[in-house]
């Protein structure tokens, strides 16, 4: 990889009321990910390149989607640009870009449904900073609502609880269907859709891939511990993001559930069909691909049978499997009624913590000084167990059952307040490396306090994405890649093997 | 009289732009379907829940109170100031004059200070904060200016022009009942009458739907329970 032409920013202690940058208009106006080629588009039901009448067209195609959503609607028409989410985007922050501030970049589609959908906006244009959707608009929608990781933490402190990610979402439908599509996202659709996964892993390599995670765990640990693919009848389908089968550190997660399965006497298996949690549908606002990526899932579940069905540490795919599944594929009355459809592999955990089956040794933990990274999705579009906030207690339940070593980052970075880690809403690609890095800075920031107090060496977050983009950006702040861990490495670490037989 | 015919116009005009216009647009707030549940967690997991819930963001601005405390106070004080002022009014518009009213007169008097505070609070905000500044558009700091305006002829009647409210409120109270009374010609009353006619015609065509959009915000009104309850609506109900 080329070396960076950016410098990171300098991670300023921590205070409660940080430093807001001033502005620098233009900051960011370069950063611009790669274009999804045609057939990218054309696989997920695109144009594959920029349609002729591209202005009407996607003139129109807002106004379809402004109709058939009420959060749109109200978003569009409420907003009064009192400033209070201007200073709470993480690309602000790390940028100071001003479109990257959150009105500013809804301000960005405001401004076209205004010209073309408001008595003001069309005979009062300038009064209200309406504008013609022509060639540089469009390349500011192109370049700024890929700056926007749908975090949803804008949300939390307007107050009429504009989410700029219902707008950045349609921003990005609006551009896929007159052709203008990212290349990141399109791409990896496109593979789900043909392989089941992400990556492209078909069933061969990753019936290989999880035998030869059985051998290594077996070395390792000296217990036959099994990863089941495609077994009918098991009472639980694992549906787990598929970076899972592959890296470090989410692979130590997988053989995480593994063991937690394992100590359970729970039978369980992966599905080669449905074998990605992700659902990047959801980051351009596409509701048909999003039916048709979760329907797989639910088609894996008939056709094995099984019971129940239990989601692997993913932020955005719990999202979309907690909140949507069961309107875009449900109803699930085919599973077993006493169990939550979906369940987190959290809440699992928990539950069985709870209940005392797994028996945890925290001192295999003692290497660790702990902390815990909220995934935005995780924390603002869902929850676990059976009381609002679940999402952030259950985790940290699970953490401190098997580590003695646990610090929170200070209080307005967790919780729902909680900072991206910078690489979420489909931006985890290196051709946006320099937003991502200065993303990632409120986070590193944050990070930066429980490090210099309590000497912090471990990151845990329950994310695909949150670890993937931490793994990359950690070292640009000089911290060690392998500080971030996942959470069930964590539990697997501390479960004491056979101790149930 | 003829200024009494053409004001009186201009307000059933303005009355009925207003109505017609919020009943429209609160029509489609409520008719759009929310194909999807997007609540903003944690979020209640009850009906009464989320009552309580938009009860403290109504009241107390509670998401404002800890995004920015500056917007907070000069929002909040306008809001609240405004609402005594308007409940302050009801006196010209019934006979006999309801017992609360009378007993809030005193304080909506003071209310009109803090109103003007507020507003020029926010107003500063505009020219001061760099980021305010950058999202401002021309009609931010118009509606600033036409509230203001409001507040600052309403003080001017009161303590500038003397006039003889009597005679203000026989003129209103024969709009309400189609018994068209004189308008004293003072030339604050008419100010302050032609600025709130067109505070009323902006009203629901203008960012000032926040107040009805409020009610309808997915993000905020939404129960959560997705798992429990199946939610379909627009085309995740096809």
């Amino acid at each position: 990889m080329a070396k960076p032409t950016f410098d990171t920013p300098e991670l300023k202690p921590y205070q409660e009321v940080p430093d807001i940058p001033h502005i620098e208009p233009g900051a960011m106006a370069h950063s611009r990910p790669f274009m999804a080629k045609p057939e990218h588009n054309e696989s997920i039901g695109y144009p594959g390149e920029l349609v002729d009448n591209w202005q009407e067209a996607g003139v129109k195609r807002l106004g379809e989607l402004v109709e058939g959503s009420k959060a749109l609607r109200v978003f569009l028409d409420t907003c009064v640009k009192c400033g209070a989410c201007t200073d709470k985007c993480h690309y602000f922050l790390g940028t100071a870009d001003p479109k990257n501030m959150p009105v500013a970049r809804q301000d960005l589609l405001r401004s076209v449904y205004r010209r073309y959908y408001t008595f003001a906006g069309k005979y009062f244009p300038k009064l209200v900073g309406a504008k013609d959707f022509d060639k540089e608009v469009l390349d500011d929608w192109y370049n700024y609502f890929h700056q926007c990781s749908q975090c949803r933490r804008c949300s939390v402190f307007c107050p009429y609880g504009i989410d700029t990610a219902e707008i950045s979402m349609a921003a990005r439908e609006v551009m896929d269907s007159i052709g203008v599509g990212q290349k990141y996202c399109n791409e990896i659709l496109g593979k789900v859709h043909v392989v089941g996964n992400n990556l492209g892993l078909p069933e061969p390599a990753l019936k290989d891939t999880l035998e030869g995670l059985e051998e290594d765990v077996e070395e390792d640990t000296g217990i036959p511990i099994r990863f089941p693919l495609d077994e009918k009848g098991a009472d639980i389908l694992l549906i787990t993001p598929s970076a899972d089968f592959f890296a470090e550190p989410h692979i130590d997660g997988l053989i995480g559930y593994a063991k937690v399965f394992h100590q359970a006497g729970a039978s369980w298996t992966l599905s080669s069909y449905a074998s990605e949690a992700a659902n990047f549908s959801m980051f351009i606002g596409s509701g048909a691909n999003l039916k048709k990526t979760a329907q797989r899932i639910r088609d894996a579940a008939e056709e094995l049978g099984v019971k129940r069905i239990i989601v692997g540490e993913c932020g955005h795919a719990w999202r979309v499997a907690y909140s949507f599944w069961n309107t875009l594929v449900g109803p699930f009355d085919f599973l077993d009624p006493k169990y939550p459809a979906p369940m987190h592999i959290v809440e699992y955990t928990y539950d069985l913590i709870q209940r005392g089956v797994l028996k945890l040794d925290k001192e295999a933990n003692d290497h660790r000084r702990i902390t815990f990274h909220d995934s935005c999705n995780v924390a603002r579009a869902s929850r676990m167990g059976n009381m609002p906030g679940g999402q952030f207690i259950l985790p940290r339940e699970v953490l401190k059952a098997c580590a003695n070593n646990f610090y929170d980052m200070p209080p307005d970075t967790i919780h729902e307040k909680t900072f991206c880690c910078g690489g979420g809403g489909g931006l985890l690609t290196d051709d946006l490396m320099e937003l991502r890095v200065k993303g990632a800075m409120p986070r590193m920031q944050a990070l930066k306090q429980v490090v210099d107090e309590y000497e912090v060496n471990t990151l845990v977050a329950i994310c695909a994405i949150c670890k993937t983009q931490f793994a990359k950006t950690l070292p640009y702040y000089e911290y060690p890649m392998s500080m971030i861990t996942s959470l069930h490495e964590v539990v697997g670490d501390a479960i004491q093997l056979g101790s149930n037989d | 009289m003829t200024l009494s015919v053409v004001y009186a116009i201009f307000f059933y005009a303005a009355t009925l732009f207003l109505l017609v216009g919020l009943a429209r647009k609160i029509a489609i707030y409520a008719r759009t379907p929310a194909p999807l549940k997007i609540p903003t967690t944690p979020a209640p997991i009850t009906k009464a829940g989320v009552v309580w819930r938009m009860t403290k963001e109504v009241t107390v601005f509670r998401s404002l109170f800890f995004s920015n405390k500056w917007i907070w106070l000069f929002g909040w004080m306008f809001h609240v100031a405004l609402a005594l002022v308007l409940a302050r009014h009801l006196r010209y518009f019934t006979e006999p004059v309801w017992g609360w009213v009378t007993l809030i007169q005193p304080f909506g008097k003071y209310a009109a200070f803090a109103m003007i505070a507020g507003l020029a609070g926010l107003w500063a905000r505009r020219f001061l904060v760099d980021r305010v500044r950058y999202i401002t558009n021309l009609s931010d700091h118009l509606i600033l200016a036409l509230l203001m305006a409001i507040a600052l002829s309403g003080l001017s009647i009161k303590y500038l022009s003397h006039t003889d409210i009597v005679d203000i409120k026989a003129y209103v109270m024969g709009l309400m009942y189609f018994d068209l009374q004189p308008l004293p010609a003072d030339g604050f009353v008419l100010l302050h009458f032609s600025l709130v006619i067109a505070l009323m015609i902006v009203f629901p065509i203008s960012k000032l739907l926040h107040a009805p959009g409020l009610f309808f915000s997915p993000t905020r009104v939404q129960v959560d329970n997705p798992r429990e309850v199946r939610h379909t609506a627009g085309w995740t109900a096809e």
